[in-house]
């Protein structure tokens, strides 16, 4: 396969030079071959899909390219030119710019103060004054609204990106690396986007799209390199091929894109929620008089742009965040303002936006993540000790039920690929058959087996009578899985209605707030 | 990998126990020549303050008692700072807390008037229970108010070494003592038993080999143990889990600073049987501890081991006084130089690194 795609390069030799040449470029890590002897190229002016499972070995080859790894052996080349990438100070000098899945910024300094964090010719006092103008002028440019005042910890996962990609842009980069970039946007916003992607190629520069998401390739990139464990399968222009391919190639073996969505009748109302108000961390109001109810056996789809009021909606219907008003109940028994251990021993499973920093314990190992919420109870613990062997009985058969890959029992969590912390947090969170389900972002950044395979599991749990709550910026995700579709804009319910009635111009205008159901309840 | 000069120094993340191992005693080997260089310009042979030192320590019953003795309030104290450690509650207090463990201990011991053995036994208890209380102020401050647990925990040490001052200048001076500040001498049944032909009190030896044992259960086999870790992973992860960090934290200090209270109690009724100066009773244990907790690693049967290791330092720098002569900060230089080694090696724990040849 690798003389394959050395053939591909022989072949681009007649075109433009390509403006950067990886060869051969092999990194072991501790087990794993993470790239085995990987040929990638980008000429100028191209959007270069980087398209592959989790695990396949992508983010690897652009952090060696970022120079946040040195390979084992194999060669870049940038301009024609060897080059030694031993630092992102390094790549960033040669004008590369890589904006990572999970954002490398600070949360308690603002976008400017980011923006200017290690920027060459920033003046030594307010360094942040200085670049102001600059974010003000890009953010024009290229639609990338974001104030450089607000600080970083107060901006949705939208707007984070938005600095990351103007941190890149300020730096000069004309080779910028997107790790995953539209997991986070609206489709808007990844339009948007997609934009400033024709502009950067129109000037001549290079854009590597790292992405799991078949349409995406399709919409935005010229050519795409597939990989698989941890080889190049194939490079080829994206008009010569189509979804299908790409996805046999991507995992080897078909994949279904329809799900198969079996006829449940609804039963009692599981979960109500009356004219719910909560504050977000800024203190301003987040959620404002949010009233749904979700009945056994079905799924409530909650769309909507990030920072709207999902986050905090879903903190106070599982107990992590006050309302001020409204209430939450759970089978007819109020938890408004309760603790999370009393919503959840309530039958409140939950399956956090943030996996790794609410899902689970990094440093703690696989069987004890997989009792997290339920350790304080038979049968894991006993008059206050813990049952090691219960807890090892339990983890083998959640690894084996849900298909978690993973060195032992014993292995930290954080070792752990995406796709399989997100497996492990719902074999946790499924066990014992929970009546109520909040699901918050259930399948973002996974790859399309993973992906797949959660939203089997999460019509599974809908058969077998569980009511679901689904937060998903996801539209395909949302019109998939959902029997009813609820939006929601600015911590408001701007209308509910069934998933058949439902299509996607009306979504859309109801997700920018321009349209309100009359109809709607609360 | 980066390359510095002819060498390639790799990131291990998660180096290997026996090379943990050997980089802690590579940094103490280092540690001990240079300190030979410091004897040398002192005018004595390295050699022969080094056989001085081992023979002193190591050559007899009494030597090795010493070692012990010293390791004691290490024990306890670093046995309970590894918890705390554990759930991230930054404890710089167990001297604080040892003192207080000392001062009840002392107070009950001179007035409880309790009858036989019981007294003991209500020393020790009066004492954990002090230390715990001590040690619960800052871990409600921190997490009722969000006061900083360092700085609380280490003011508070300042705050019992001037009560512990005030008695034995004032109401506690005891009568006997003809004008010097100790509290009179404590009843017979206040004092510890010693293994013989040593001054090492037995009880409290126990009592911190126990608690480093029922510390090790507690982190490794209970529902508190597991929330402890968690709490002290992921603050994000006990919200989401309901994982109450109030009932957490203020536990954890409770029983870290009630494990410096016991050692409190140890000194004034294992060894000076009376409350003395801060400084006398305690000789910086309390401190000291949290290098013997660092280098445990977060397990509380290693504690035993490094508490050992320093007990053996502050043994040898009484070595030093009396048969080298020597003056008595000398000791400090001694600790100061080990520290500084181990702690630099810390760093060298997580990278590999080879000799490169040819390419450079």
């Amino acid at each position: 396969m690798a003389s394959a795609a050395m053939e591909k390069l022989g072949e681009n030799h007649k075109g433009p030079q390509p403006i950067l040449r990886m060869l051969r470029i092999v990194k072991r890590f501790p087990g794993v071959l993470a790239n085995d002897h990987v040929d990638f190229e980008l000429l100028p002016g191209e959007v270069h899909a980087l398209l592959g499972e989790n695990g396949a070995g992508k983010t690897t080859l652009m952090n060696i390219l970022y120079g946040l790894y040195q390979a084992d052996s194999g060669e870049i080349v940038l301009r024609g030119r060897t080059v030694r990438i031993r630092s992102p100070k390094d790549a960033i000098r040669l004008g590369i710019g890589m904006v990572h899945q999970h954002f490398k910024l600070v949360p308690n300094h603002t976008v400017a103060e980011n923006v200017a964090l290690g920027l060459r010719g920033t003046p030594f006092f307010a360094p942040a004054r200085a670049v102001e103008a600059r974010v003000r002028e890009l953010g024009e440019r290229y639609g990338l609204k974001v104030d450089p005042r607000a600080y970083v910890w107060q901006l949705s996962a939208g707007e984070q990106q938005r600095v990351e990609i103007i941190k890149a842009l300020v730096r000069g980069a004309d080779i910028l690396i997107l790790d995953e970039p539209t997991s986070v946007l609206t489709p808007q916003e990844s339009k948007e986007l997609f934009r400033i992607l024709a502009r950067m190629k129109a000037e001549g520069h290079g854009v590597i799209f790292i992405t799991h998401k078949l349409d995406e390739v399709m919409e935005v990139a010229d050519r795409v390199t597939v990989m698989r464990r941890g080889k190049v399968v194939e490079t080829l222009p994206v008009g010569e091929t189509d979804k299908a391919a790409l996805a046999r190639m991507m995992v080897g073996r078909e994949v279904v894109f329809r799900l198969e969505k079996e006829e449940v009748s609804p039963g009692e109302e599981a979960l109500v929620v009356e004219g719910l108000w909560a504050l977000s961390d800024r203190g301003l109001p987040a959620v404002r008089g949010v009233s749904l109810s979700v009945r056994r056996g079905e799924i409530l789809g909650i769309a909507g742009v990030a920072g709207n009021g999902q986050r905090e909606l879903v903190e106070v219907i599982t107990g992590l965040r006050r309302a001020q008003r409204g209430r939450v109940s759970i089978l007819g028994h109020e938890v408004t303002n309760r603790s999370s251990r009393v919503v959840a021993d309530a039958g409140v499973a939950h399956v956090p936006e943030e996996r790794l920093r609410m899902g689970i314990v990094p440093g703690m190992s696989v069987a004890e993540n997989l009792i997290l919420k339920k350790h304080h109870r038979p049968p894991f613990c006993r008059l206050g000790f813990l049952s090691l062997r219960r807890i090892r009985e339990f983890a083998r058969v959640a690894i084996q039920e849900y298909s978690i890959m993973t060195p032992g029992l014993d292995t930290p969590a954080k070792l752990l690929s995406g796709g399989n912390i997100q497996r492990l947090i719902l074999a946790r969170e499924l066990s014992g058959g929970p009546p109520v389900i909040v699901a918050a972002h259930p399948t973002y950044g996974l790859d399309v087996g993973a992906t797949e395979q959660i939203r089997q599991i999460l019509l599974r749990e809908r058969k077998k009578g569980a009511a679901i709550l689904l937060i998903s910026e996801d539209l395909e995700e949302i019109f998939s899985l959902s029997d009813r579709i609820a939006v929601i804009f600015e911590g408001e319910i701007m209308g509910i209605l069934p998933t058949e009635e439902a299509d996607l111009e009306t979504v859309g205008l109801m997700m920018a707030g321009s349209k309100r159901l009359t109809e709607a309840r609360g | 990998m980066r390359r510095i000069g002819p060498f390639a120094v790799e990131y291990v993340p998660n180096p290997g126990k026996l090379k943990v191992l050997g980089v802690s005693l590579g940094a103490i080997l280092l540690g001990l020549v240079v300190m030979a260089f410091i004897f040398w310009g002192y005018g004595v042979s390295p050699v022969h303050a080094y056989a001085t030192i081992f023979r002193g320590t190591f050559g007899s019953r009494f030597g090795l008692g010493e070692i012990v003795r010293r390791a004691i309030p290490l024990m306890l104290c670093g046995v309970g700072l590894v918890l705390a450690f554990r759930a991230l509650f930054w404890n710089i207090g167990a001297e604080g807390q040892l003192l207080v463990g000392a001062i009840v201990g002392t107070g009950l011991a001179l007035y409880s008037g309790i009858h036989g053995p019981w007294l003991l036994l209500a020393m020790f208890l009066g004492g954990f229970a002090a230390g715990a209380l001590w040690a619960s102020i800052p871990a409600l401050l921190r997490i009722l108010l969000g006061v900083n647990d360092v700085l609380t925990t280490l003011m508070l040490n300042y705050v019992a070494m001037y009560i512990v001052q005030y008695l034995i200048y004032g109401p506690w001076r005891g009568p006997t003592m003809r004008g010097f500040a100790y509290t009179d001498l404590f009843p017979d049944n206040a004092w510890l038993p010693l293994i013989p032909r040593t001054n090492v009190h037995w009880p409290t030896l126990l009592a911190g080999v126990l608690l480093a044992v029922i510390f090790w259960v507690l982190l490794s086999r209970t529902r508190f143990g597991y929330e402890v870790r968690v709490v002290g992973q992921s603050t994000e992860a006990a919200r989401y889990a309901g994982i109450s960090m109030l009932r957490t934290i203020v536990l954890v200090a409770a029983l870290s600073g009630g494990a410096a209270g016991l050692a409190g109690v140890g000194e004034v009724a294992g060894i000076h049987h009376r409350l003395l100066e801060p400084f006398q009773v305690s000789m910086g244990y309390g401190y000291t501890a949290i290098i013997v907790a660092w280098l445990a690693r977060g397990s509380p049967l290693v504690a035993i081991i490094t508490a050992l290791f320093f007990g053996w330092i502050f043994a040898s720098g009484d070595v030093i006084k009396t048969f080298l002569h020597m003056p008595f900060q000398v000791t400090s230089v001694f600790n100061g130089l080990l520290l500084f080694f181990l702690i630099g090696s810390e760093v060298l724990m997580y990278y590999r690194i080879r000799l490169r040849r040819g390419e450079a």
